[in-house]
C-alpha cells in the first residue's frame, strides 16, 4: 500500500551499539567448512566483525542507556516525549511491554503512550510510519522511536548461515511535526504466507522451549542448529529481496516524482554485501550511493540497521546539510517497506558504545 | 569461456571432478554459499553483473547451464 505523510520530520538519530566486538576469523572453527572456503565467503558477503551484547545485556539496558545519554546531555528533554515505539524480536519478557519497562526504568512522565511492535529487518520504516501516525494526534508532539535486538542470543554459534552476520544494537531516532511544508512517501507489503523463511521456531506459545527443542541437528548445508535458535532460509530471502525490492522502489520513485539520480542516499537495510550490491544492480544504482559496510563492521542488528547505517555513514553530515534518502527495510513477515524523504540539519546524529 | 568456468569451479571445490557430474547442485558439489562465490568470480573474471534473480541455483548445475547464463549477460 502507498502512504504519505505530510509536515513531519526526523530531528535526531542516535545508535547505542555493544562495546563486545568479535571477529569472523574468531568464530570460522565453530563452522563445519574449511578455513579457505569460509575465507571466500568473508569477502562475497563482507563478514568482518560484529557486536555481541553481553550474556546479561536485555533491549531495555540499550534503550535505556541511550536515552539517558540523550537527556543527560541535554540533547532531548525527557518531559516532551509523548509516545515510546520499541520495535523489537527479542523482548525482555512476553509481558509487560518492554517500552513500558524503559518508561519506568527513566521515570518517564505517565502522560504518554508506549508501545511495542514485533518486527525485523523492515522494523525502522514500520517504527518510523508508527511515528507519523501518532504525531497527527494533537496531544503528542514528540515521539521516540525505538529499535533494538540481541538477537544474537538466538543464533547458533554453529550456523554459517547466520551467525557471522547478526548482530546487537539500539537506536533511538526522535521525531516531531514540522513547521516546513514537508511530503514524505512510503509504501509496505507483507506476505505472511512465506512467514517461517525466517523464524525462531521454539520459544512461543505454539511451541514452548523444552529439552528436545534444544537439540542441535544438522542441517542439509552442515549448519547445526536447534529449534530454540533463529533459522534463515538463505535462498528464499535472497530471491524474495531481489524480486520484490526492485519494483517497491521504482513504484515509490515513481509516486513520489523523485528520479533514481535525484535521491543522494539509498539507506537500506543490511543483510550482506553480496545481495545490497545486487540489489543496487538491480535497481540500476550507483553502488556507492547505496552503502554496505554496517555488517562488515557492526553486524546485522535487524531494524537497527538503517540508523546504524545513517549514524555511521553520514553521521555529522547530517547536522548541517539535508539529504534527500531512500530508506527501505526487507525481511521477518515476510515484510518490505520503503521511504522517501528529505532529512537533514539533525541535532545529533552520533554512535555511542554501551 | 568452458575452460574458464571449469578453472573457476576447480579452484572453488577442489576436491571435486566437475566433469562426473551433470548436476552440481544435487549430487552436493555446491551448495547456496558457493553458488554465491561463483557468481562473485564469474562477474568478476567476465566483467558483468549477474542479475540477482538469476542466482537461482539450476543456473549452476552444470556448465552447460552456467554458459547459457553468461550468454544472456553477452558474453560470447
Amino acid at each position: 500500500m502507498d502512504l504519505k505523510f505530510h509536515n513531519k520530520k526526523i530531528s535526531g538519530i542516535v545508535t547505542v551499539l555493544p562495546s563486545k566486538e568479535v571477529k569472523f576469523e574468531d568464530e570460522m572453527e565453530n563452522y563445519n567448512f574449511s578455513s579457505a572456503k569460509s575465507m571466500k565467503l568473508k569477502l562475497a558477503m563482507g563478514y568482518n566483525k560484529h557486536r555481541i551484547a553481553e550474556n546479561d545485556v536485555c533491549v531495555s539496558d540499550l534503550c535505556s542507556y541511550g536515552l539517558k545519554y540523550l537527556f543527560e546531555q541535554g540533547k532531548v528533554n525527557k518531559d516532551e516525549i509523548d509516545a515510546l515505539i520499541l520495535v523489537t524480536q527479542s523482548p525482555d519478557y512476553f509481558m509487560p511491554p518492554t517500552s513500558n519497562v524503559i518508561q519506568g526504568l527513566l521515570d518517564m512522565k505517565k502522560d504518554m503512550i508506549c508501545m511495542d511492535i514485533n518486527q525485523g529487518c523492515a522494523g525502522y520504516i514500520i517504527g518510523l510510519v508508527q511515528a507519523f501516525m501518532l504525531l497527527d494526534q494533537p496531544s503528542i508532539k514528540k515521539v521516540a522511536l525505538l529499535n533494538a535486538d540481541v538477537l544474537s542470543k538466538k543464533v547458533s554459534k554453529r550456523d554459517r548461515n547466520s551467525n557471522p552476520l547478526i548482530g546487537d544494537g539500539a537506536s533511538i531516532t526522535i521525531i516531531e511535526n514540522s513547521s516546513e511544508n514537508l511530503t514524505i512517501h512510503g509504501n509496505l507489503f507483507m506476505d505472511g504466507t512465506r512467514a517461517n523463511a525466517l523464524m525462531i521456531p521454539a520459544g512461543g506459545f505454539r511451541l514452548p522451549s523444552s529439552a528436545e527443542t534444544a537439540i542441535m541437528e544438522e542441517d542439509i548445508n552442515g549448519n547445526f542448529r536447534s529449534l530454540d535458535n533463529l533459522v534463515m532460509k538463505g535462498d528464499e530471502v535472497f530471491n524474495f529481496v531481489q524480486t520484490e525490492v526492485p519494483p517497491m522502489i521504482d513504484s515509490l520513485l515513481h509516486t513520489a516524482s523523485v528520479s533514481k539520480e535525484d535521491v543522494d542516499y539509498y539507506m537500506f537495510h543490511q543483510p550482506n554485501r553480496f545481495m545490497l550490491q545486487k540489489l543496487a544492480d538491480k535497481i540500476g544504482v550507483d553502488r556507492n550511493k547505496m552503502p554496505c559496510n554496517i555488517v562488515e563492521n557492526f553486524g546485522n542488528a535487524s531494524g537497527v540497521s538503517i540508523p546504524t547505517n545513517i549514524t555511521y555513514n553520514l553521521g555529522s553530515e547530517m547536522l548541517n546539510n539535508e539529504y534527500q534518502l531512500c530508506l527501505a527495510g526487507f525481511g521477518v513477515g515476510l515484510t518490505w517497506a520503503s521511504l522517501i524523504l528529505k532529512t537533514g540539519n539533525l541535532n545529533f546524529c552520533e554512535i555511542i558504545n554501551y | 569461456m568452458r575452460e574458464k568456468i571449469i578453472s573457476i569451479l576447480n579452484e572453488l571445490r577442489p576436491e571435486f571432478d566437475f566433469s562426473m557430474s551433470n548436476n552440481f547442485i544435487a549430487d552436493g558439489m555446491l551448495d547456496s554459499f558457493d553458488v554465491i562465490n561463483l557468481v562473485n568470480e564469474l562477474d568478476t573474471t567476465f566483467g558483468i553483473s549477474i542479475d540477482g534473480m538469476d542466482v537461482l541455483p539450476e543456473n549452476f548445475s552444470s556448465v552447460e547451464n552456467i554458459i547459457a547464463l553468461l550468454k544472456k549477460n553477452g558474453i560470447e
